[in-house]
């Protein structure tokens, strides 16, 4: 049996007016890869920061105890300086410094603060190698996509002699290829001693790569899995208290006459002009029907979907939009919002939100014209409105007054989705809906792309999650590089077909 | 299907839900910080009060405080909305020193006949005004390029225009006494004055000016319609919302304020109605204030602004173009810039080289006194006009007192660093 390297006893934390933690237990055995999974909000990302000093000892109630010896951390510098390094979701590189530069900041070789740059750069090539990394040293963070990223914040933890590494959703941003090597790569470290704690909202990669699995909800710890009792329902049952018959909700499509068709869609990369990323492609929704967009990371769909949002992406645009057989002119996305045309992006913070805002301005943005009589705001009709669309959407906050960066994910993506609901869209397209949220709030999410179907909407869902296009779409497109490589209904897609039909590139793969 | 059935997680998920009562205790919060920088203002106008042996609230000096600070506080209406929409406008103290020496120009020395009017002078100057916003905001709103640096460069451009038209040093004038109106003058009194105390008579049979108490009706009457207009619509808005069903602020509370706040104003209405009655700046102020207070809070403009300095990138794709609105904005700060180099002018009854030198810095400084970011989307027009007043009555209470002007700038910097600290301190706790 292995020696405990960490426990966290009976941790409880309290912010103004919620407790976030209470009497959470958490024991990890050197070596291990533990993974701690539960919903959005409750309280995983908040203990990790007690485990690694972001909240100060002192500001919690309870014991940690690594190493045998019980920990005060001030700050995060205290608790690198044991060995524990923890990765945000959010990576936390400065894009126009090179790999090297990041890797050490704050922490350079340097003599009486002259660096010695030749010292830091062979021990960026050492490291880049141990993470499987082929990039120079001098490359420019901002040069390099996501994934790598990530593996360059994995390398920049290594720097820091790691014994115990805390990963927050590490693939949260990552595809498929990406976050297998990440997982492949916990497993090796696994070999060299370094004992891992995931974080994670994907089942599948916990129930691949942990050792144990501690399952928290509502700021408590609800039970810790072995290796041996670890299967998904298992999981999800104790993650939302309740068992989850189905993930997906049900539904009878009934689907109409084709409301958008898009002809021969090209577009040109917005820097580099003479990148296609979009390379001739035809797709068509009809009435009632839920169509998904299957791909990788980098295949260009959001890029597609942007583009045909008001040319939001890209230059050189061609192609022809026809709503419900009629040519229509998409190039601003007032023109587009006009044709009845909503877009609710990948990235609710930086493209989809106000945050320093409350819930009900965030709401009415896309559609003021529908709360206001020549151009003066009707105050109540907003709040109505606004109070209308949080319970339809069953956004959980005290009132429509609420900030919308005090949100967690789901909630979020529900006051994005709303914005867009009182738009009054005939065709939504959602770009990965139910990225970085929790199992209770995705199912919310698939009643209302459910509930809008049955009314008629025609819905465009992309996602990088191959069970929930299956599981919520009626037919589904497969994207790759810039093409559209297959088109199959849901009924006799599976997540064979889909990766064939990526992996070959084949046409009509069905 | 309905969200009913979705298995919802309930119970206290951390970031999700507070407890309701915090919703009201946060409402006072906020409303305490927007009071407290009216309790702030009131302070400082006290504390001179006392340190001017009551010079403060003379009726005069209230008049003189108004005409001294009234071209601050139009330009910071225009730069509020800067500030907001996430840029800055460095260039307004030098766009109203060349608007001042422009229309000194037209007035006085160019023979244009007929348009040397003050009126259509005015006119002309205002639509320049906008198009040297819409010149700046061409390259801030489309090109991206920074808009410190576009403004940097409008001030270098237009404090040389400026010294340039008025010949070097000299200064130009004197101006009509229609156009210095604008700054000196006061609304005429059209129902008559009313005699309380009748002035004294000396010895030569002259009236001794200001000795006993005759009372401008007009400026009376229109004090009291604004503060019953400002009474009833608070009532009315409040029986509205109650009609729907929302809860309003506590009725005591509003009763209070609504209370403090005609007191005060009808105070300083007759303080001006004992003196020469209102003077025409502050009517101009007035009628801009509430106009900017109405286009920020209720029309979609003033909201597509909030959103577009909140998150620019949200906005454009909620459909708002940015690139427009900017330019508009930028347009709007020049028109204000062009008022308020007229303002300065009819004040001085001359255009001179200096005319608006250094006012960017005290436009900025109210907008952040009265709570803005930095950041953009966030702040509010009556904090930035109290800011704005805050800064004037501190130069006024302490010119006063004799304080030298060196050190009146030095407590002027750390009353700005000390109200932004105390903001960004007060957020954090919040």
């Amino acid at each position: 049996m292995a020696s405990t390297i960490l426990e966290m006893r009976d941790i409880t934390k309290t912010f103004p007016g919620v407790k976030a933690l209470s009497n959470v237990n958490l024991s990890v055995e050197e070596g291990e890869i533990h993974a701690v999974v539960g919903e959005n909000g409750a309280g995983k990302s908040t203990l990790m920061k007690v485990l690694s000093g972001v909240y100060a000892s002192g500001t919690y109630d309870g014991a940690i105890v690594y190493r045998g010896e019980e920990c005060h951390f001030k700050g995060i510098h205290d608790s690198e300086h044991k060995g524990i390094v923890i990765i945000h979701q959010e990576l936390a590189l400065v894009p126009m410094l090179s790999i090297a530069e990041n890797i050490f900041l704050g922490n350079e070789h340097a003599k009486f603060g002259v660096i010695d740059w030749n010292a830091n750069e062979t021990r960026t090539s050492a490291l880049l190698k141990k993470v499987g990394l082929k990039e120079d040293p001098k490359t420019l963070i901002t040069n390099i996509g996501v994934g790598k990223q990530q593996l360059v914040e994995i390398a920049k933890a290594l720097s820091k002699e790691v014994k115990l590494l805390i990963l927050d959703e590490p693939t949260a941003s990552l595809s498929e290829k990406d976050s297998q090597a990440l997982l492949d790569l916990l497993l090796e470290f696994k070999q060299q001693g370094i004992t891992s704690i995931l974080i994670s909202h994907k089942l599948n990669e916990v129930n691949r790569v942990a050792d144990k699995v501690t399952i928290i909800r509502d700021g408590r710890t609800i039970e810790t899995l072995a290796k041996k009792d670890i299967s998904e329902d298992r999981i999800i049952t104790s993650m939302v208290g309740r068992s989850l018959d189905d993930r997906y909700p049900p539904r009878e499509p009934k689907i109409g006459e084709t409301v958008l068709q898009v002809k021969n869609w090209s577009v040109y990369h917005p820097i580099h002009a003479e990148r296609q990323v979009i390379k001739g492609i035809d797709i068509d929704v009809r009435k009632g029907e839920v169509v998904g967009i299957a791909g990788l990371m980098g295949a260009g769909r959001t890029e597609f979907a942007m583009s045909l949002f008001g040319k939001s992406y890209g230059r050189h645009i061609t192609g022809e939009v026809l709503l419900k057989g009629k040519p229509i002119d998409v190039s601003s996305v007032s023109k587009a919002v006009d044709h009845g045309i909503a877009y609710v992006t990948e990235d609710r913070k930086t493209y989809g939100l106000n945050l320093i805002d409350h819930i009900k301005h965030n709401i009415t943005l896309a559609n003021l014209g529908g709360v206001s009589r020549h151009a003066v705001i009707d105050d109540l009709r907003e709040l109505a409105v606004a109070n209308d669309y949080k319970a339809k959407t069953n956004i959980r906050s005290s009132s429509v007054y609420q900030m919308t960066g005090n949100l967690s994910g789901g909630n979020q993506q529900k006051v994005v989705l709303s914005k867009w609901l009182f738009a009054n869209p005939e065709v939504l397209i959602l770009d990965e809906p139910t990225r970085g949220i929790d199992v209770g709030a995705k199912y919310e999410i698939y009643t209302i792309i459910a509930r809008l179907a049955s009314e008629g909407k025609a819905i465009i869902v992309i996602s990088s999650e191959m069970p929930e296009l299956l599981g919520i779409t009626d037919r589904i497109y497969v994207m790759n590089e810039g093409r559209m490589v297959g088109e199959m209904a849901a009924s006799d897609a599976s997540q064979e077909k889909i990766m064939r039909a990526i992996v070959r590139g084949e046409g009509k793969a069905s | 299907m309905s969200t009913e059935s979705a298995p919802a997680p309930k119970s206290g998920v951390a970031e999700d839900v507070q407890p309701g009562s915090r919703v009201a205790v946060s409402a006072l919060i906020t409303n305490l910080r927007e009071y407290g920088l009216i309790l702030a203002l009131i302070a400082i106008m006290v504390f001179f009060q006392f340190t001017t042996s009551g010079t403060l609230f003379k009726p005069v000096n209230l008049s003189n405080l108004v005409q001294q600070n009234s071209f601050i506080i139009v330009m910071a209406l225009g730069m509020l909305l800067v500030i907001v929409s996430g840029h800055i406008d460095l260039s307004v103290g030098s766009v109203a020193g060349f608007i001042g020496a422009l229309a000194a120009m037209m007035m006085v020395i160019w023979p244009l006949g007929p348009f040397s009017n003050p009126l259509v002078v005015s006119i002309i100057c205002l639509i320049i005004g906008g198009g040297i916003g819409a010149a700046q905001g061409y390259w801030i709103a489309y090109h991206r390029i920074p808009s410190f640096i576009v403004t940097l460069a409008g001030m270098l451009i237009f404090r040389g225009i400026c010294q340039a038209l008025l010949g070097g040093g000299s200064s130009v004038g004197p101006l009509p006494v229609g156009f210095k109106a604008l700054s000196s003058g006061f609304i005429p009194d059209l129902i008559g004055p009313l005699v309380l105390i009748p002035p004294t008579v000396n010895a030569a049979g002259k009236t001794i000016v200001g000795s006993g108490l005759t009372l401008h009706m007009t400026t009376l009457v229109i004090g009291l319609i604004a503060v019953l207009a400002y009474a009833y619509f608070g009532l009315r808005a409040r029986r509205t919302r109650e009609q729907h069903g929302y809860e309003a602020e506590p009725f005591p509370l509003f009763v209070v304020k609504t209370l403090v706040t005609s007191a005060l104003a009808l105070f300083l209405v007759y303080q001006f109605a004992s003196y020469r009655g209102l003077p025409i700046v502050l009517m101009v102020m007035g009628v801009l204030i509430a106009l900017f207070v109405f286009v920020t809070k209720r029309m979609t403009i003033g909201r597509r602004i909030y959103a577009m300095g909140g998150n620019a990138k949200a906005a454009q794709l909620s459909g708002i173009k940015t690139e427009r609105l900017t330019l508009m904005v930028f347009v709007n700060m020049g028109v204000l810039s062009a008022l308020g180099g007229l303002i300065i002018a009819a004040r001085l009854g001359q255009a001179v080289p200096a005319a608006g030198l250094g006012s960017e810095l005290d436009v900025i400084a109210a907008v952040f006194i009265g709570g803005a970011s930095a950041m953009g989307g966030v702040g509010q027009v009556i904090g930035a006009v109290v800011g704005g007043f805050i800064m004037g009555v501190m130069n006024n209470g302490m010119s006063i007192m004799g304080v030298n002007v060196d050190w009146q700038q030095v407590v002027k910097g750390l009353v700005l660093l000390g109200a932004v600290v105390f903001d960004v301190y007060n957020k954090n706790k919040g």
